[in-house]
């Protein structure tokens, strides 16, 4: 048994593609019509056989409140590894994503928490140097 | 300012370890959600206590007036204030001021 797929709960799968893709950087890899929804998948350009992640909608009447209650406490709903975790966060203020956590030196790991427009917080995460 | 009442709440908040953690990490960055609040207070200090908990200290600081709490939308930020220590410091720091 392996790991291959991980989802996120988003409001408009069409709007989640495009800042998925445009903004995050992912690339679709499934796109496959379900009649009401869609099987929509992306993966990292850096592992395009990697995990996917499902842009998953989130219809069902228990998720929207779940994601809110998350929200206000500033809870990201899942998290993203990259290199810079700084770097990043310009990249993406650059595309006028809005940040609850600025570039944080948490212990071994530096993070950083966005808005995704889908209703979800996302984190970003990169291991700091030994010192 | 409430002062007499007030200051109790005051010296009740501060003399909790914890609380004084969460204003010394608000003084290194002001207006940060609970997320991160308890993930400074976990990955830098150890104090691995519930969210619950930490919501609850955090309910006895704004009650004391030394946090803020700040909606932006649909975030929620919590800031230090400082300013109900001044009652502290116009007692025993700076008392004569009151009586030129």
């Amino acid at each position: 048994m392996k790991v291959n797929l991980a989802s996120v709960y988003v409001d408009d799968q069409e709007k989640a593609l495009r800042f998925y893709t445009d903004v995050l950087g992912f690339r679709k890899k499934q796109d496959i019509d379900l009649g009401e929804a869609r099987w929509l998948t992306v993966v990292s350009p850096d592992e395009p056989d990697g995990v996917e992640l499902l842009l998953e909608p989130d219809s069902h009447p228990a998720a929207r409140p779940f994601k809110q209650a998350l929200v206000d406490d500033g809870i990201p709903f899942t998290s993203f590894a990259v290199d810079d975790v700084e770097r990043e966060t310009e990249r993406l203020r650059g595309h006028g994503v809005t940040f609850t956590q600025e570039p944080t030196e948490m212990g071994p790991v530096t993070t950083a928490v966005f808005d995704d427009t889908c209703g979800n917080l996302i984190q970003i995460a990169a291991m700091n140097e030994p010192s | 300012m409430h002062i007499i009442d007030g200051v109790g709440d005051l010296f009740k908040a501060l003399a909790d370890p914890t609380r004084r953690k969460i204003l010394d990490e608000l003084t290194e960055r002001d207006g940060q959600t609970l997320f991160e609040i308890c993930g400074r207070l976990v990955m830098k200090h150890g104090l691995g206590s519930s969210r619950q908990a930490i919501s609850q200290h955090l309910d006895v600081l704004e009650a004391a007036g030394l946090i803020e709490v700040r909606r932006e939308g649909r975030y929620k930020f919590h800031h230090l204030n400082a300013a109900p220590l001044e009652q502290v410091a116009e007692r025993w720091l700076r008392p004569a001021k009151e009586k030129p």
